[in-house]
């Protein structure tokens, strides 16, 4: 039997504003391969990662996951899904630890007492019980990335991860990217750094800024 | 880690944060119910404070109250959740979107309509109101106030893309509470005459039990266009 790309993209055109972002895209990712969006501002990255993640269709074509169209088993797709945005859903007024211990809940994880352990991997020792939005970008995006340790997706979707994260922080995410593609995960992302770590399966996807 | 897929552990995590949130910013609990408050003391000063007049009123101006008081928190109910992202989690977690909206409709009436309905006796006292329409206002408060969440949902679910949506969910949302607030206030009325009002009673039992079940579909659908 063929093995089936974890992912594909099927000629997948999207418009914005009367303008055409990307027409008749095609790639697919198979397991255990990471693969990176590039291009300038405006060029259509986090259309396309909302596009994949399924909050937003397509002007035309599909998106399948494991050989399903993702818009009729969307359940399916959401369970093996982890999409950290722009937007990285971390609500300001709880505390580290209650944020983690939510999305746990919401992504139907059961709560794990290794939140605290690595709210502390992650360099936020002493600042789990303080409001999130007392905390500095840098550590706020921590907060929102505890979610890579605590999920069993299969299918990583992150818009700008770096963002705001200081050498340590990009070289422990990479190095968790790493665990993930050796567990048989796949990665999109788009960053405007260059990965620093060495990935051998990484696939480079560039998105021209279209008049 | 173990997965357990359990509807009731994302209810109760979705609405224990919106109301831990509601705790912790007191203002959103407080200002409706000031609101209503303040809307009821203000009346018999501007009308007189004729006890039959009053009664005669009591009815419709504790209704009217309690439903702009709950469109007060309407417009911060997806609000939040939609600025930091939240919901798009809530849209790509395994469970059903319409599970989480319902923990957050029934998050917003503990929050707005349930203290309400647990005020409504004092403010019935207020008005004037004798003590066999004060069951009746009781009663329909705690029917209509949760018909009131589900239905402003609706108008929130649709409108939260917007950056000023607020009038905008008034004029889709009024329209829509003219029927509780016709039923509910006929069977105060009814009560005050002493007559059985169990039929309006009825009615508004009837709109909730559509409106859980069918809002929900309807406010993720709504959110699921919102957001894209």
């Amino acid at each position: 039997m063929r093995i089936t790309n974890l992912l594909e993209i099927k000629s997948v055109t999207c418009t914005k504003q009367e303008r055409c972002l990307f027409e008749s895209l095609s790639f697919s990712l198979e397991a255990g391969q990471i693969m990176q969006i590039e291009g300038p501002n405006g060029a259509g990255k986090t259309s396309l990662l909302r596009i994949i993640s399924g909050f937003a269709r397509p002007d035309e074509g599909e998106i399948h996951f494991q050989g399903q169209s993702i818009s009729n088993n969307y359940d399916e797709f959401a369970a093996q899904l982890l999409f950290i945005g722009h937007k990285t859903g971390v609500n300001g007024q709880l505390t580290a630890y209650e944020n983690v211990c939510h999305w746990l809940r919401v992504h139907g994880c059961g709560v794990d007492e290794r939140a605290y352990d690595l709210l502390s991997l992650l360099g936020l020792v002493g600042l789990e019980d303080v409001p999130v939005r007392t905390l500095s970008a840098g550590q706020q995006r921590r907060v929102a990335l505890v979610r890579l340790w605590l999920n069993n997706a299969k299918l990583w979707i992150l818009d700008e991860p770096f963002t705001a994260l200081d050498k340590k922080g990009v070289k422990l995410l990479q190095t968790r990217f790493c665990e993930h593609l050796a567990q048989g995960g796949a990665i999109l992302l788009t960053t405007h750094q260059d990965l620093t770590t060495h990935f051998a399966a990484l696939k480079t996807l560039v998105l021209e800024y279209q008049f | 880690m173990t997965a357990q897929h359990s509807y009731w552990q994302l209810f109760i995590s979705v609405y224990s944060k919106d109301v831990t949130l509601a705790f912790r910013q007191r203002s959103e609990i407080v200002n409706p119910l000031l609101f209503f408050l303040i809307v009821i003391t203000l009346f018999p000063l501007a009308i007189g404070p004729e006890p039959a007049l009053l009664k005669r009123m009591a009815p419709g101006i504790i209704w009217v109250a309690a439903l702009l008081s709950t469109m007060l928190g309407l417009d911060k109910l997806f609000r939040d959740d939609y600025n930091d992202g939240s919901l798009e989690q809530l849209i790509a977690s395994p469970y059903p979107l319409s599970l989480s909206v319902l923990a957050k409709v029934s998050a917003h009436w503990t929050i707005t309509g349930l203290p309400m309905v647990l005020m409504a006796p004092m403010f019935a006292l207020l008005m004037n109101l004798e003590s066999q329409a004060l069951g009746a206002t009781v009663l329909t408060l705690l029917i209509g106030t949760p018909l009131l969440s589900f239905i402003g949902a609706i108008g929130a679910a649709l409108t939260v893309g917007l950056q000023k949506g607020g009038i905008l969910m008034s004029l889709l949302v009024l329209p829509l509470y003219i029927p509780v607030l016709i039923f509910a206030t006929s069977a105060i009325d009814t009560s005050s005459m002493s007559l059985d009002y169990g039929g309006q009673l009825a009615i508004l039992g009837a709109m909730l039990a559509v409106a859980s079940v069918c809002a929900p579909i309807a406010i993720s659908s709504a959110l699921k266009v919102s957001v894209s």
